[in-house]
């Protein structure tokens, strides 16, 4: 069963071979089998899940169907679901239960989905290998030794582990691709503004966008389908018109020009660049053709990066001060140790770090030096972009430098572990779509091929995923269960 | 030698906008409601929530930007100002900084009976803090987050005020002008309307600028004055003794009539502005703007030239019923159904309606007396049915019972007498009891004549008319010569 993709899911639960009751049994069984080891669900909703597909079934017996009606989904902790508790993956949050749902919840509850659990991640999304997680590491499947990477570390080891068909994500600088990438299964984070923000906790307001994970590109079209639109509860959300994702990406295939920045293969390993050069090889196969290009600015995509979402992360998480909600210390003799003793006991390590950093960026005195300079960067990049895509239809890369790493290989060193995100960061400070896909092992371990593409070219960078998958099939390996129980 | 100082003074006046909703979410701006009532998700900064800008807000503003002459920017841009305290629920408060939606303009005020300009450097739109209360309970302090996310905008003047009668002369224009527009409530009391006074001194004939203090949250005319003029003497003690004024907030206190310390620059936040990502420019288009202008309603200064050209009063009246929006207004609608003059009107409604509005204690906008009742008095004094004496008496029982002047002179019978016919039988008869009197008042004794009126009103009931009653007695007294 887990081997099927949601399209044929929605096939066998509409023609009632299965119902969305046992399917929901048959992932919850597994969480519970195999998720102890790894560790990529923060809180399991069963009761509500078991509840939830049985009046599905109710529906399709009635035969009212909707497009994801009966479909199991493990949400980010990052979603505010009503009722249950969203912690972020910080001891801030640990005990908050949101009194609403995120419109991207919404929208997937109104789909017809069931939601299984949420799942782990770097605290507040913060980090690129799940480790800064209040809840504890979330292993790689392919190798419980090594990260799943981050920050959706959760949701995309379980979508890997088949504890799930399909999950959703947040990427701020990497944080959907990345993990995708290092876990062996597709991550699409779309055009900045084509899903809402409303009701997922911010990091960095300007950079964060919701996305998905699943098995194949079609699936990430279907479910990208019934997230995206405008929202009239976020301001940034985009009026743009919301295409059938899964029909653009499945459209006839005619070729394409493909950018390859040379940037984006320097520092690269050896063995992933042989493996790029291997999948470029494949889309060259069916009339793509490929051009080197140049990105430059991108090289600085990480600096201004690491002070714009710093910077902004530092004003978003001002709202945690133990006054409201989340945690409150518990000996305060005035309204400032409140918050100092609130803020120190309830973030961990990396969250305080960037939230000096960014009030630091921000202060009188450094804020045009790297505030307004990181924005300047953050311009050029985009224009760059820009003039790539008047060239070119689609630019790929390695998702990333390499394979994933050991569990805590790069945990003290924050400068190792923010380059993990070289090639993802850029993407995000121009507000670019762009997705990870399979393109083949190192060793034992996957590698992923990021495409990326102007604003709301989502329907093209999945129609060539489709089409690489159609010749291709990296993204139907999976990592062997049997071997960690 | 002593050295002479100037006064400089700049205020920073908050105004609350009228907005049935807040500036950033759908919750009711109410006030008064429970504690934390009329506070959602979005107010109470719950983690994933996000603003939405009221477009009612954003027209408030534009409409007072219009009215002082300024620019509107049509890509304003809001600014989150950072700070942490506890009826603040995000840490950080959304403002403008940059870019401030409305810039440069200004306002005249009457300066010692000359115009002066006063000029306003920007006003911006922002979003008001909640409440914290201390003193309800007895270790711990409450917040109330009703208010957090009321719109405001905040209209900063550059410091061209020289005295605190200026400062309040302005305060009071900006007051009036906001209720004008419609976009202000102008409840000081509710804290609807305040202000935060900057202070400082130099020698008499300088061009630089002293060191300033701030006063913060002034909530009445008379504090800021009394403010700002404690701040001054406090200043000039300071600067007598040769020492510096420190760049400081104060707080006023209005038992003490002094103002005190609050923090002193070095204590100041760093509010680390940036401009605020959740919120795109605010895109103003020329449409919207001649819109807004078309719609704009007669401000203060064109109604007073009005008043005076239109209807010939003198400016002392029409600084006084111009002096509230609803006051002119009424003025207004009374004079469209009077047949007398209309200084006559004036008169009354100053000498007689505000007097009455100011034993009750009650607001120009709730007198309870409508234009259209007024009126009817007014027309049943100049038709002579009723005297002034007794218009008095009716006023103030229509103010009480809320009926119409015709009901009270009916049930009471308080019309006047003024029928010729009917009053020279009363004066005939008094003079024909009176006959002894007659012969002395004859005889010179002209004091008498007074007697014979009271006699005569007295027959009467007190309804005879007492301007016929005296022409008529006159003639009668000559006849009989």
């Amino acid at each position: 069963m887990e081997n099927k993709t949601l399209t044929e899911l929605t096939v066998e639960l509409k023609s009632k071979k299965i119902s969305s009751s046992e399917l929901t049994k048959y992932y919850l069984e597994k969480i519970k089998k195999y998720d102890p080891r790894l560790n990529s669900f923060i809180t399991l909703t069963e009761e509500f899940a078991l509840k939830k597909a049985s009046q599905i079934d109710t529906e399709i017996s009635k035969g009212n169907f909707k497009p994801l009606s009966g479909i199991p989904i493990a949400q980010k902790d990052i979603f505010c679901t009503k009722g249950v508790r969203t912690t972020c993956g910080s001891k801030m949050l640990s005990n908050f239960i949101s009194p609403y749902d995120a419109t991207v919840i919404r929208k997937l509850n109104e789909a017809g989905t069931v939601m299984i659990g949420k799942t782990n991640m770097d605290e507040f999304a913060m980090g690129s290998s799940n480790e800064t997680s209040y809840f504890g590491t979330v292993k790689n499947p392919w190798d419980l030794e090594r990260v799943p990477g981050g920050s959706s570390g959760g949701s995309a080891a379980c979508v890997s582990a088949g504890l799930a068909p399909c999950a959703t994500g947040t990427d701020t600088g990497g944080s959907i691709r990345q993990p995708a990438s290092l876990t062996g299964i597709c991550g699409l984070k779309p055009t900045y503004g084509r899903v809402s923000r409303y009701g997922m906790i911010a990091f960095a307001s300007s950079l964060d966008q919701a996305g998905v994970f699943a098995k194949t590109a079609e699936d990430c079209a279907l479910l990208l389908t019934h997230m995206s639109g405008y929202d009239e509860q976020d301001s940034t959300s985009s009026r743009e018109s919301v295409p059938n994702y899964l029909q653009e990406c499945k459209a006839e295939f005619k070729g394409m020009k493909i950018g390859i920045p040379k940037e984006f293969l320097e520092g690269l390993d050896h063995d992933v660049h042989l493996i790029f050069d291997e999948a470029v090889k494949q889309l060259e196969k069916v009339n793509c053709k490929i051009v080197e290009i140049s990105l430059k600015s991108s090289k600085l995509g990480v600096s201004a990066y690491q002070v714009v979402a710093p910077a902004e992360c530092s004003s978003n998480l001002s709202r945690y001060d133990g006054v409201r909600f989340g945690h409150r210390t518990k000996d305060a003799e005035n309204i400032i140790e409140l918050y100092k003793k609130s803020r120190s006991e309830g973030f961990g390590d990396e969250v305080k770090r960037r939230i000096l950093v960014g009030t630091y960026a921000l202060s009188a005195g450094y804020y045009d030096a790297y505030y307004i300079k990181a924005q300047k960067i953050r311009s050029l990049i985009s224009r760059e972009f820009k003039e790539a895509f008047d060239k070119v239809d689609l630019i790929i890369g390695p998702t990333t430098p390499d394979v994933a790493f050991k569990l805590g290989e790069k945990l003290n060193d924050p400068i190792a572990m923010y380059l993990s995100d070289i090639f993802t960061v850029s993407t995000n400070l121009a507000g670019l779509p762009a997705i990870s896909i399979p393109m083949g092992m190192k060793k034992n371990l996957p590698t992923g091929l990021q495409i990326i593409g102007g604003h709301f070219q989502e329907s093209k960078l999945l129609s060539l995923a489709h089409e690489f998958q159609k010749m291709t099939d990296w993204h139907l390996q999976k990592p062997d269960n049997q071997k960690w129980i | 030698m002593d050295i002479e100082y100037e006064s400089v003074i700049g205020l920073e006046v908050h105004v609350q906008l009228k907005t049935k909703s807040k500036i950033f979410s759908q919750a009711s701006t109410n006030f008064g409601a429970n504690p934390n009532t009329q506070a959602c998700a979005v107010d109470l900064g719950l983690p994933g929530v996000l603003p939405v800008l009221n477009k009612e807000a954003v027209r408030m503003a534009i409409t007072f930007g219009l009215a002082v002459g300024a620019r509107i920017e049509n890509n304003s841009i809001f600014a989150r100002k950072n700070y942490f305290y506890p009826d603040l629920p995000k840490g950080y408060q959304i403002s403008q900084y940059e870019i401030p939606i409305v810039s440069g303009g200004s306002l005249d005020i009457n300066a010692n009976g000359e115009l002066k300009k006063i000029r306003i450097t920007r006003a911006h739109l922002e979003e008001d803090a909640g409440k914290s209360i201390h003193d309800l309970y007895e270790n711990e302090s409450a917040i109330d987050l009703n208010r957090a996310g009321t719109p405001l905008i905040e209209i900063v003047s550059e410091p061209d005020m020289r005295s605190s009668k200026e400062a309040v002369e302005y305060l009071k224009k900006i007051h009036n002008l906001v209720r004008y527009l419609d976009i202000c409530d102008g409840n000081m009391q509710e804290g609807s309307f305040r202000c935060d006074a900057n202070v400082s001194l130099r020698a008499k004939g300088s061009n630089e600028l002293g060191i300033r203090t701030e006063i913060k949250n002034l909530n009445s005319f008379k504090f800021v004055e009394q403010a700002i003029n404690f701040e001054i003497s406090r200043q000039t003690q300071v600067l007598s003794k040769g020492n510096n004024v420190v760049q400081e907030t104060r707080l006023y206190d209005p038992n003490k009539n002094q103002t005190r310390s609050m923090r002193s620059k070095e204590e100041a936040n760093d509010y680390r502005y940036f401009p605020d990502p959740d919120l795109l420019p605010v895109e103003i288009t020329k449409e919207t703007i001649t819109k807004i202008m078309e719609n704009m309603p007669e401000l203060p200064d064109k109604r007073k030239t009005r008043f005076m050209d239109e209807y010939g009063l003198e400016e002392y009246d029409v600084d006084i019923l111009i002096s509230e929006k609803s006051l002119s207004n009424y003025f207004e609608k009374v004079v469209k159904k009077v047949t007398c003059d209309v200084k006559f009107v004036a008169n009354w409604m100053i000498t007689e309606l505000l007097a009455l509005s100011n034993k009750h204690s009650i607001l120009p906008a709730n007198i309870p007396v409508s234009p259209s009742d007024f009126s009817c008095l007014i027309n049943a004094i100049s038709d002579k049915r009723i005297s002034s004496k007794q218009a008095k008496t009716i006023l103030e029982k229509m103010w009480k019972s809320g009926k119409s002047p015709d009901e009270i002179i009916d049930e009471e019978g308080f019309s006047q007498i003024s029928d010729e016919g009917q009053i020279n039988k009363l004066v005939d008869n008094v003079l024909k009891n009176h006959y002894k009197s007659v012969e002395e008042y004859k005889n010179g004794k002209d004091k008498l004549f007074g007697f014979f009126v009271g006699e005569i009103i007295k027959e009467s009931k007190g309804k005879a008319n007492p301007q016929i009653v005296t022409q008529i007695l006159k003639e009668k007294l000559k006849d009989d010569n």
